[in-house]
């Protein structure tokens, strides 16, 4: 039994057939990579996932509940957190206060009038903030507009708004997307670390083959909206279907 | 102090100086002086400005901080105002009860209107509070004349079933409002030389809310609550995402600044026992809206300045006519004179809607973030021409 | 029934006007992405288009008539127009009292050309800015706009009345074997208005500019990379939505006389339409538009009224509530468009 629990999901849209049967199981503790070529239905699945599209058949359950018909907001508050394909901050906002956000999400909760105590006297909170910024090696960066942050920064702030609110899932959606070959290794680096340190799944859906073999335990192989084959990396490599399908295109 | 960093304790020391020295402030010019007219230490002027000052503040709570563009808010402050005025006729002619009542009704009213608007966000929000302005306005207008008494307004009269207290005073006039007996309308003159300062019991009532609302706003601005009302204007998807519920935070902030338009009504009704559905009329709303946006939006100071900026200007342009500009261009040729007083004459006395117009396009245009902005701008160019002279100097002495 | 058609009728007038401002909103916003909150003055512009131009027509000369004496037996003044004098007394009179139908002539270049100013020289350098930013520049222009017509034309409003021959009332009745007395202009009205729609559809439908512009409205992005100039096209796009609030304008001068703050009066209520109706649908404009000018003209009708007192001030709003609570996109708004 996973922590992640997909079955049967299908997804029309008009005549577009998104997902036809999906079927997924992520185990607790580990890094499962979705991967597929372009519009076989990854996005629609994510999206599913957490809330945004709500799917025809099937259920999605998360440690036992079912996702369905929530919204993204109390799926979040279930333990799901998602890492954007373009890094999504609060770009009129100081890199320390978007770190606050999550800290102040994790612990007071949906929403909370909380309109009369200051800011900074939360020390609670602060702290919490302040230990992952460090964690992020952003610390020095605290007081700029995140904005105004490098495309890789951004994508650093935003794992690290995600797993400040310690979330047992996270799903990463092409996180190297548009990146230099630089970050991109900075960014594996950054997620083993996490893979290795805390206890957390990790569900990422990317089309880079480097990132999904440098980091995946498990792999399943999305095409024209069902999963082909779920397998180890190493299986995945030789396996002729998905080259057929999917790796046979793209080498 | 206050629980306020030394920044925001120095800002809201300075509004408290201004506001309770407005008197000597506002009046510069000896009362005999052709300058006499560039005065505005008047008290109903000043209720004026401080009662704005109010309602702008509340209004940057919605719009400053979660960027929600209103244009009904002008509904809360007419609420507001039948709200006291009832209270007036039917309870008590002293105010604090009146203030209370507004406060609360226009609160409900605000919960209302703002449920029903906040299901949409962006354009179509401006469009529905619009409209919900609209609806209200005929609603006071025509349709709830027994509450409102229609196209004339809600006033006192002399038949009032006033409960705590009496229907007519002993010579048969119509009470007037106080506070715990200290009449609203009570005014200390202090005459000084040439000068005539004018100290209303009033004004300073309003220049105490209005202290009490700006030090809530900091309050609000500062808080781990007005943080998360920013990031519902930064991004809400990323709200969604970080197990974030924006509509009550939209709603609260909308409540709030809907409290703050009630509060502003209720006091002008304090001031002066009225009440007309014109004070729910959509160009109201769009007043307030350029009050905060010709101060700063967002900004804390901001939303004070604009008020003040636009209620003194809107009554020293009233004032003048061709006759006072006559006066002013008179060392010019005479028929230079009389085409510069052409030029102008359409901007003045009635005109001041049309330049209030101009006013509103060139700040959207060019200063989008107001005066607050304008003054920043200015500060960080003084600094630059000193530091360049600086530089300047600094590179010449080695040469020398 | 006769009550019912004539509340109908009623309904149709206004029903036009609110149709044609919510198409020119409509159009903007879907090709533009701007709201703009200066359209309703557009509306009045085009009104005082009409009201300048009879005016023009009946500059008048004076001249003494010898043949003529008053009472005193002094030669009398006569006021003649120039336009009489150049035509006849019977053509230039014809002239001066149709001036409202010939306005529609005038009001057009002068509407276009505001509207290429209006595009170009202010909305042009908001496309990019916030929705809040567009709403209010264009607030203030439509205050500026109000006021300077204020200025030149006074505050009370100005009686423009139709042509002669189209001022009477008809039994439109007749036609469906019923006594129903209707004003002849409303009808001219509506006719008007039901070909500046039909026209403006068919031209979006049929040309290629409409098309390139309907592609415009569904994905901005991607028409412009096909190396379609469509800025200019949206520039024309703006001139057409203007005319078309102007001439709804310039018709409309018959049956209310135009004062300065009509277009704000109309603005608020053609947003509410566009709101009801969808936004970004064309259809849903027009549709909305009569729905609630009819809706609106039943709540008034007297029977109502005494039993639910007031209503039809605000029975527009009540139904916008209604509407947006139950169908959040409208009526003809469809998924995914146009939405924040």
């Amino acid at each position: 039994m996973g922590i992640l629990e997909v079955k049967n999901v299908g997804k029309r849209f008009g005549g577009l057939q998104a997902l036809g049967d999906v079927n997924l199981s992520v185990k607790e503790n580990t890094v499962h990579a979705i991967i597929g070529p372009n519009g076989a239905g990854k996005s629609t699945l994510l999206n599913c996932l957490v809330g945004k599209l709500i799917p025809d058949t099937g259920s999605v359950m998360f440690d036992g509940q079912s996702v369905l018909g929530r919204k993204p907001y109390e799926i979040n508050q279930m333990g799901i957190s998602r890492v954007f394909q373009t890094p999504e901050i609060f770009g009129d906002l100081t890199v320390m206060e978007n770190m606050l956000i999550p800290c102040f999400a994790k612990r007071d909760g949906a929403f909370s009038l909380n309109a009369i105590t200051s800011v900074p006297s939360e020390t609670d909170v602060i702290e919490k903030a302040e230990a992952m910024l460090v964690e992020m090696n952003m610390a020095d960066k605290r007081h700029m507009h995140s904005a105004s942050l490098s495309r890789g920064d951004k994508r650093r702030l935003e794992i690290g708004m995600c797993l400040s609110q310690e979330p047992r899932l996270l799903l990463l959606d092409e996180p190297t997307a548009g990146m230099a070959r630089a970050d991109t290794n900075n960014t594996i680096d950054l997620l083993k670390e996490i893979k290795d340190q805390r206890d957390i799944t990790i569900a990422i859906i990317e089309h880079d083959m480097h990132v999904v073999f440098s980091l995946a335990d498990r792999i399943t192989v999305l095409a024209q909206g069902t999963p082909l084959v779920e397998d180890d990396p190493q299986n995945i490599r030789g396996n002729p279907k998905v080259r057929e399908a999917y790796l046979g295109e793209s080498a | 102090m206050f629980g306020l960093d030394n920044k925001d304790t120095r800002m809201l020391l300075v509004v408290a100086v201004l506001t309770l020295c407005a008197p000597f402030i506002l009046n510069p010019f000896p009362t005999d002086s052709a300058m006499a007219q560039f005065n505005a230490g008047y008290p109903d002027l000043m209720q004026r400005f401080v009662i704005f000052g109010i309602f702008a503040i509340g209004f940057n709570i919605l719009f400053g901080l979660t960027g929600y563009l209103s244009f009904g808010h002008a509904a809360f402050l007419g609420v507001g105002s039948y709200s006291a005025v009832w209270m007036f006729k039917l309870l008590s002619m002293n105010v604090v009860p009146a203030i209370m009542l507004s406060v609360v009704i226009s609160g409900l009213f605000a919960l209302l209107i703002g449920f029903v608007s906040l299901r949409r966000s962006g354009i179509y929000f401006s469009i529905l509070t619009l409209a919900f302005a609209q609806m209200s306005f005929n609603l006071a207008y025509s349709v709830l004349t027994p509450i409102t008494n229609g196209e004339t307004g809600l006033q006192l009269t002399l038949e009032d079933p006033r409960v705590l207290g009496v229907s007519a005073t002993a010579d048969g006039s119509i009470p007037v409002t106080n506070l715990f007996g200290m009449e609203m309308r009570s005014t200390f003159e202090m005459v000084v030389g040439p000068w005539a300062f004018q100290f209303n019991a009033g004004y300073y009532l309003c220049a105490l809310i209005l202290l009490a609302a700006f030090y809530l706003s900091i309050r609000i601005f500062r808080s781990p609550f007005g943080m998360m009302l920013r990031a519902v204007k930064s991004n809400q998807q990323r709200m969604n995402y970080t197990g974030l519920n924006t509509k009550p935070y939209t709603l609260a902030a909308f409540v709030i600044s809907g409290m703050y338009a009630g509060l502003a009504g209720g006091l002008m009704a304090s001031m002066d026992p009225l009440a007309g559905a014109e004070r729910m009329q959509w160009t109201a709303s769009g007043e307030v809206v350029l009050m905060t946006i010709l101060g700063g939006a967002g900004t804390l100071i901001g939303p004070v300045l604009g008020a003040g900026f636009i209620k003194y200007f809107e009554n020293i342009f009233s004032k003048i006519n061709d006759n006072v500009l006559h006066g002013w261009f008179s060392f010019m040729p005479d028929g230079l004179e009389d085409f510069v007083v052409f030029i102008i004459h359409p901007f003045i006395g009635k005109g001041w809607h049309l330049t209030l117009g101009i006013l509103f396009m060139l700040v959207v245009v060019f200063l989008p973030g107001g005066l607050v902005e304008g003054g920043q701008r200015i500060a960080k160019w003084v600094k630059g021409r000193k530091n360049k002279d600086d530089s300047a100097s600094a590179t010449k002495t080695p040469a020398e | 029934m006769d009550a019912i058609l004539l509340q109908i009728l009623n309904g149709l007038d206004k029903g036009s006007a609110y149709a044609l401002i919510a198409l020119g909103l409509t159009l903007i916003f879907g090709t533009l992405g701007v709201v703009n909150f200066a359209h309703g003055a557009l509306f009045m512009i085009g009104a005082f288009c009409a009201v300048t131009l009879q005016r023009m027509l009946s500059l008048s000369y004076v001249v003494i008539d010898e043949t003529q004496k008053d009472f005193l037996g002094n030669p009398l003044k006569v006021k003649t127009p120039y336009v009489e004098s150049w035509f006849g007394p019977e053509m230039g009179g014809a002239i001066i009292d149709w001036a409202v139908p010939l306005a529609i002539l005038f009001a057009i270049p002068i509407m276009i050309t505001v509207g290429f100013v209006m595009e170009r020289g202010l909305i042009k350098h908001f496309y990019k800015r916030e929705h809040a930013d567009q709403i209010l520049v264009t607030f203030g222009l439509a205050i500026v706009l109000q006021e300077v017509i204020k200025y030149f034309y006074g505050a009370n409003p100005i009686q423009t009345p139709s042509p002669e021959a189209l001022s009477g009332v008809a039994n439109v009745g007749a036609l469906f074997g019923m006594d129903i007395v209707y004003p002849v202009w409303r009808i001219v009205y509506f006719f008007f208005s039901v070909i500046i729609i039909g026209g403006i559809f068919s031209f979006l439908q049929f040309t290629t500019f409409g098309m390139v512009v309907r592609a415009g409205m569904a994905d901005r992005e991607t028409v412009g990379l096909l190396g379609i100039n469509i800025d200019r096209r949206f520039t024309i796009m703006f001139g057409i939505a203007a005319a078309v609030a102007g001439l709804a304008g310039v018709m409309y001068t018959p049956i209310n006389s135009p004062n300065y703050h009509m277009g704000m009066d109309f603005l608020v209520l053609s947003f509410v339409v566009v709101v009801v109706g969808g936004m970004g649908s064309l259809p849903g404009a027009v549709l909305a538009g009569f729905m609630l000018g009819i809706l609106e003209s039943f709540a008034s009708m007297n029977e109502i009224k005494s039993i639910l007192p007031g209503i039809d001030q605000i029975i527009i709003y009540v139904v916008a509530i209604i509407i947006l609570l139950t169908r959040p996109r409208g009526l003809m708004g469809r998924k995914g468009v146009m939405e924040e």
